[in-house]
């Protein structure tokens, strides 16, 4: 007997539907947006496939591309601003693939009136945080439309990279049995960006965790590649949306445990205080590995021994399950599920 | 975290858990209500189900503000957003709520509404400075928590003579609430649950102390525990009902006793008392009509009253009639009970008021606890076997 509760997903009303902030909010109501019109319109294995990147042949081996695009408000937080995010996003969508990132493209559309020394402080970073990953900006674009068109300056980034020999890390690729590995705490940025927000400003000493993950993960590979099974970076959405997103692409679930997620007293407070599932909290420098149950220790070891994954830990293990649940033991002692988020995560009333 | 790690200890958790277990007698069974939204997102987030012996049944009440409120009123302010004119500031979880054929704020905002999410009624005030050309109104909603801050609003725009600022009040009422899901014609058609007692909200106790629930528990013969909400304070609550039961008690306790006195927040209560009164009716989404369960702004204050001020009309808009929310809402059904549930109802395609915030009961099963239905369609599966 299927047991499965099939949800009902409502179709995308093209004829006439509008865009809203949940489409942008990677939720379902975002993953609806991308199948409905840009899956079908671009149709292709490499989009079918539903990572973060592509990887594709050419002469003399695999490659990787991947393309992004940057709104954030406010533009800058502590630990970064919408320039950084721009450098370091792209670069761990080639790196979640296990490739090494080459070069990246830059594409700025400007709103009218925007303050010279404002883009300059952000192209100056940057250009820092391409040369402190060793991956030149080597091509970009910009476009300036009218005031109100725009909300200050919006960012695209695109990054190709090579994918070492024998190396083929597949979204669907969990298996039971498998560990899951956080490199670090969570919700970091997603909480440094909520601390600037207007309206919303509180004090905290939280920074965003934004960083270029590509180090760490050639020496994951170097330790344990063969059992790396695939890697992805939980940004918007944060692990709650990752874990979903290859618990039904590799058919599988998984059990987790939250007394072993890394998390900050700060960041734990912060969304405390605002009503918000850390969960479900934007991360910039994390990835989540899941891993062959005889590499696990090695990878975690490796990890450690790196700086941007210091803190990382072994959370929980993928198991079989045709409804492909997230399930939590809680702190409590308690069971849970961790879904995905519907819609924007909003602060509750009371 | 000091004043919440203290409140989510494991140990101690189960430490209470086994004394529930002691304590509750084999032969009988215990249905408490968790009046509050915020007690069943923080039994779900938790897992409390799992820690209760299975003669302990926790039933998710209508608690959330968010999800009483009905299509009608969402129509309304919709349809007062879309005049060119006017600002609506509102809470950000008011913005998914579904209205009539599938519209919403948010949809509403999309196609051009000047909608504006805020954090506090403070920021509505601060647009309404900021944009005197613009008729700015703060939609009001909310239990007895959010009534003073409103209040408070109100007397800022009075004194600083701002022209531009109006509230479209959909504040409600708890105590009025728990009446009516015991006592309403609705309770001799859907039929009755027994509920032994009930927790209620301390947010809402903060205000009003415990003493409004006096009379409910006497009349009703219902013990009444008010519980903060963090997972050891739900629990203990449980206990102590657990403890009334047992000796046939059914008094008005007090677990929140950290922030809850017997007469409440009085300096709140007399800000909410010069500018609100009580409304003889207002239909709560899932309940119907609840007497004297809402409040409406005095008549004083008409200028402030976007109703008045901008002739609203509350169309009369029914929920999709399979959906058992006002069954559910007064524990005689279950989520999984509803045809609607998890196919064409889930958080992100909500049907009825239960799943319409994260804090309702089918919301709050579906987005925490349906593996649990799995589980028990397995049990079911080998005890036919």
């Amino acid at each position: 007997m299927n047991m499965m509760i099939k949800a009902y997903r409502r179709k995308l009303d093209v004829a006439n539907g509008r865009v809203d902030l949940s489409h942008g909010a990677g939720g379902r109501a975002m993953g609806q947006l991308i199948e409905g019109i840009f899956h079908k319109a671009f149709d292709n294995d490499w989009l079918r496939a539903g990572n973060d990147q592509s990887a594709f042949s050419v002469p003399g081996g695999r490659m990787v591309m991947t393309t992004d695009a940057y709104v954030v408000s406010p533009l800058f937080f502590p630990g970064g601003n919408i320039g950084t995010l721009a450098v370091h996003g792209t670069i761990n969508d080639i790196a979640m693939a296990g490739a090494v990132p080459l070069y990246l493209s830059a594409s700025f559309i400007i709103e009218e009136g925007f303050p010279f020394a404002d883009l300059e402080r952000i192209a100056q970073s940057m250009g820092a945080a391409s040369r402190e990953a060793g991956v030149p900006i080597i091509t970009g674009d910009t476009k300036v439309v009218e005031r109100c068109k725009a909300d200050g300056v919006f960012i695209s980034t695109a990054g190709v990279g090579m994918v070492p020999d024998g190396l083929d890390l597949r979204s669907d690729a969990a298996r039971p049995g498998d560990a899951v590995i956080i490199s670090g705490s969570i919700g970091d940025h997603g909480v440094a960006v909520m601390s600037k927000h207007e309206n919303l400003e509180f004090d905290t000493d939280i920074a965003s965790d934004s960083a270029a993950l590509h180090g760490l993960v050639a020496d994951m590979i170097a330790a344990g590649g063969a059992h790396i099974r695939l890697m992805r970076d939980p940004t918007r959405g944060g692990i709650a949306a990752t874990l979903n997103e290859i618990a039904s692409q590799s058919r599988v679930g998984f059990r987790i445990d939250e007394d072993k997620i890394p998390l900050k007293p700060e960041v734990a407070a912060a969304c405390e205080f605002l009503g918000l599932d850390p969960l479900n909290v934007a991360n910039e420098g994390k990835l989540v590995a899941v891993v062959a149950p005889e590499g696990a220790n090695a990878v975690l070891a490796t990890m450690r021994a790196h700086p941007l994954g210091s803190e990382a830990a072994l959370v929980g293990h993928v198991v079989a399950d045709d409804n492909c649940f997230v399930q939590m033991t809680t702190s409590f002692g308690g069971g849970r599920i961790v879904d995905w988020l519907s819609g924007e995560q909003l602060p509750r009333i009371c | 975290m000091k004043y919440i790690d203290e409140y989510r200890d494991g140990r101690l958790a189960k430490d209470i858990a086994r004394q529930i277990a002691a304590l509750a007698d084999p032969g009988r069974s215990y249905h408490f209500m968790e009046f509050c939204g915020g007690h069943t997102h923080a039994i779900s987030r938790y897992g409390l189900e799992d820690l209760l012996p299975a003669n302990v049944r926790m039933i998710h009440g209508p608690g959330c503000p968010v999800c009483v409120l009905p299509i009608g009123r969402i129509d309304a302010a919709i349809a007062l957003a879309m005049r060119p004119e006017i600002t609506l500031c509102t809470y950000g979880d008011l913005m998914r709520v579904p209205g009539s054929n599938g519209s919403s704020l948010l949809k509403a905002k999309a196609a051009g509404a000047d909608i504006r999410m805020v954090y506090s009624t403070l920021d509505a005030l601060r647009i309404a400075e900021a944009e005197l050309e613009r008729e700015v109104v703060f939609f009001a909603i909310g239990f007895e928590t959010t009534t003073p801050p409103t209040a408070l609003a109100l007397k800022a725009a009075i004194a600083k003579g701002l022209g531009n600022f109006s509230i479209f009040c959909n504040h409600v009422l708890t105590p009025a609430a728990i009446q009516n899901i015991l006592e309403s014609p609705d309770v001799r058609k859907l039929g009755t649950i027994k509920i032994d007692g009930f927790v209620g909200p301390a947010h809402v106790s903060t205000v009003i102390g415990t003493e409004p629930y006096e009379f409910f528990a006497g009349e009703f013969q219902k013990p009444v525990v008010v519980a903060g909400f963090e997972p050891l304070d739900v629990i203990q609550a449980i206990l102590m009902l657990v403890r009334q039961v047992n000796d046939g008690r059914h008094e008005v306790e007090n677990q929140y006793i950290r922030a809850v006195t017997a007469l409440g927040n009085e300096k709140a209560q007399a800000e909410v008392a010069n500018f609100f009164e009580l409304r003889e009716s207002f239909e709560w989404r899932g309940l119907g009509e609840v007497p004297y369960g809402a409040l409406r702004l005095r008549p004083q204050y008409v200028a402030y009253d976007a109703e008045k001020r901008f002739s609203m009309v509350t169309p009369a808009a029914k929920d999709n009639p399979a959906c058992a929310c006002g069954a559910i809402l007064r524990g005689v059904r279950r989520p999984t009970d509803c045809k609607l549930f998890g196919t064409v109802c889930t958080p992100d395609t909500p049907m009825g008021s239960c799943m319409v915030s994260s804090e309702g009961a089918c919301a709050a099963h579906w987005t925490y606890g349906r593996f649990r239905e799995r589980a028990r369609q397995v049990d079911v599966g080998r005890a036919v076997a």
